[in-house]
């Protein structure tokens, strides 16, 4: 052991020449620790890269600063943990508060990476850094065991295919939303608690962050304005775009799957738009151009028919219809896109007509059926009658 | 009375060639009747999906022939070729009933047009499915023709009428009521719907599958019958022509084997297309409802 440590000192100082000048200090320690293949008791590597440290964001400071327990050579092999905290008291503090608090299975490593190569979060090569933070929060919450375990969506490939982690992975937008973007960093609360940016009231201010335009039209709306006003059940963004799986709002999937979004509250609607040819047309696929709910309703700034401003407003249809059908008129746009033709009091004439339409059905079909069940029945009689005969008659 | 079993186990004792054949429809009717039945099956198989666009066969269709766009796309094509064979019929109409004043077009037993005769014989054919009475002797278009006969005519002014409509909305809309362009949709769905039952069960049994032309009536494609089949069908049409003498004049060639097998496989084709679209729509609209 004391050959070995020795040999150690005598390394360290020819080492001590090769080490920057800002681990200077630190040749005591680094004359064991800079064996990259050192390792403690129980098998952990204790390595130091003097270069990748004394480049990271703490690199002028010294073993011991962190390391405070260790004042003489040698050291004890179980030495206490270092506490970040002492000097990163506000972080440890959002930490200890959020739902990450379990210090064993979240210490500050898991998402800063190797205490020793810790960089700023400008830094490409830092674990925190924009386009690393997927990746980095992916470890965990892209894993199926884990997201079961506590009961989680596996969010992260949702995410990497949205357009958010398109922007980021396939442009390498800095602006592009990440995890914390949304969630935060060291305080990430439940979307269950109503301090979270993730609690549904809070979700229009957290995009607005971004898309403040957008969240400024959706807060005029009605939706905006109920949510605002505590109604819990009106739409937040996340509730028509999704809160990972965020699909560009003019692709042919996110025109698919959101109609039956809207109609999850609007039930009525939904069933009459089933029955027009907007919707027969769009469920089929392929052809997506057919209008939607928000084609007509405005997306954000959803607004009531009475409200001169909306789409739908009696002066505004001609050049809301017009958007698609070229040409149409005060006339054309009396058609009604929500039209019940089983409902005699509100649409009456619609009403006969099916009414109509369904009798001349069932008589026509009505009669001829039995018509030609019976002219059948009685074909098949005489051929029958006719074939027995004549077997008489060869015999 | 000779019975067409009978009919047909002579005239297969007899060579083809020795049976007197004779002429029902020309060859203008029958190509007629080959862009009728084929934009039909064409405008079903393209509107049911539309109709039942939330059932899984109609989904997985459209997504088969590259999604709705296709199906618009042939559903429109299929409607013009079906308009462009209507205007051809009514072209020939109005020149061989108005303009040369043929008889026959409009009156008498040659006539699509209803008569008394098809009152007492939709009645006399009752009594004769309930054992009350003899088989009545029909003439050239027996009255369950004439009806599939006017059951198309009324269906293509309806269907037509409201499908461009429908794809001319804007213009339509200068002369129609806002209202009407919902109920456009009601009805041609309904009569679509109404059509293709129609077609697919109650036509293809009366004029295909029941025992005495089973398992297809192939006139409609070589345009000529047996005697024995035009006596036993048609006993009345057959007898006014021998009592006229003309019966003579519709004597035709038997139609080649290449034609009747020819005919067998675009009957069959569409008989099974038809069968398939029934089962589908009939699945769809009891699922619905």
């Amino acid at each position: 052991m004391k050959t070995a440590s020795s040999i150690a000192l005598v390394l360290g100082a020819l080492l001590a020449v090769a080490v920057p000048r800002a681990v200077w200090g630190q040749t005591d320690c680094l004359s064991c620790h800079a064996d990259a293949s050192l390792q403690d008791a129980s098998g952990k590597s204790v390595g130091v890269d003097a270069h990748t440290f004394g480049a990271s964001i703490h690199g002028s400071l010294k073993c011991g600063d962190c390391h405070a327990t260790i004042k003489d050579y040698p050291h004890p092999d179980q030495i206490t943990p270092v506490k970040c905290e002492s000097c990163h008291a506000d972080e440890a503090a959002g930490l200890a508060g959020s739902v990450h608090s379990l210090k064993s299975e979240h210490p500050c490593t898991s998402c800063h990476g190797d205490a020793h190569a810790i960089f700023p979060k400008d830094d490409a090569r830092s674990a925190v850094y924009p386009l690393n933070v997927p990746r980095t929060c992916g470890a965990c919450h892209g894993n199926d065991a884990m997201a079961k375990k506590h009961g989680l969506p596996n969010v992260y490939p949702m995410y990497i295919d949205s357009i958010h982690g398109f922007a980021l992975s396939k442009e390498g937008l800095l602006v592009a939303a990440n995890c914390q973007s949304c969630h935060g960093s060291h305080h990430i609360l439940s979307h269950k608690d109503p301090l979270s940016p993730t609690y549904k009231t809070n979700i229009p201010k957290t995009c607005g962050s971004c898309h403040a335009g957008i969240t400024a039209n959706y807060m005029g709306g009605v939706h905006g304005k109920a949510v605002a006003a505590g109604d819990l059940k009106a739409p937040v963004c996340s509730d028509c775009h999704t809160a990972h799986a965020i699909l560009q709002p003019t692709a042919d999937a996110f025109r698919m799957q959101s109609t039956p979004i809207c109609g999850s509250c609007h039930k009525e609607k939904l069933s009459t738009y089933r029955d027009t040819f907007h919707s027969q047309l769009g469920s089929l696929g392929g052809y997506v151009e057919t209008a939607r709910c928000w084609d007509c309703h405005g997306a954000h700034d959803v607004l009531p028919a009475s409200d001169p401003n909306s789409p739908i407003a009696k002066a505004n249809l001609v050049a809301t219809c017009g958007k698609c059908h070229t040409g149409a008129n005060l006339s054309f746009v009396q058609y009604q896109p929500h039209a019940n033709a089983r409902n005699r009091k509100l649409n009456p004439a619609l009403y006969f007509v099916r009414l109509f339409m369904n009798l001349l059905l069932a008589g026509t079909l009505g009669f001829f059926v039995i018509h030609t069940l019976l002219w059948l029945i009685r074909s098949r009689y005489d051929q029958i009658k006719k074939k027995s005969t004549e077997g008489d008659n060869h015999a | 009375m000779p019975d067409l079993e009978q009919a047909a186990m002579e005239s297969r004792e007899k060579s083809h060639a020795e049976v007197r054949h004779f002429m029902r429809f020309t060859r203008a009717q029958r190509y007629l009747h080959a862009a009728l039945f084929s934009s039909f099956l064409g405008l079903a198989g393209t509107g049911l999906p539309l109709r039942f666009s939330e059932s899984i066969w109609a989904r997985g269709l459209a997504k088969g022939v590259g999604g709705f766009g296709a199906i618009l796309f042939f559903h429109k094509f299929c409607a013009l070729v079906l308009t462009v064979a209507f205007l051809i019929h009514l072209k020939e109409i109005v020149t061989r009933g108005i303009i040369h004043r043929e008889k026959g077009i409009f009156w008498g037993a040659t006539s699509m047009v209803p008569n008394w005769k098809d009152v007492k014989d939709l009645f006399g054919h009752l009594r004769w499915f309930l054992g009350l009475g003899a088989k009545p002797r029909f003439d050239r278009y027996a009255y369950w023709e004439k009806f599939d006969y006017w059951a198309v005519f009324w269906g293509m002014i309806v269907i037509g009428f409201s499908g461009y409509a429908m794809w001319f909305a804007p213009f339509f809309a200068r002369f129609l009521p806002g209202w009407a362009l919902n109920a456009v949709l009601v009805i041609h769905s309904e009569e679509g719907l109404l059509a293709i039952l129609f077609i697919f069960s109650i036509h293809f049994v009366n004029t295909h599958l029941r025992p005495d032309s089973f398992p297809m009536d192939l006139v409609v494609f070589t345009g000529v019958e047996s005697e024995e089949e035009f006596k036993t069908k048609r006993p009345q049409e057959y007898e006014r022509l021998k009592a006229q003498g003309k019966l003579e004049a519709r004597v035709a060639e038997a139609p080649g084997i290449w034609q009747i097998n020819f005919s067998k496989v675009v009957g069959f084709t569409a008989i099974v297309i038809g069968l398939v679209l029934l089962v589908l729509t009939l699945s769809a609209y009891l699922r619905e409802s």
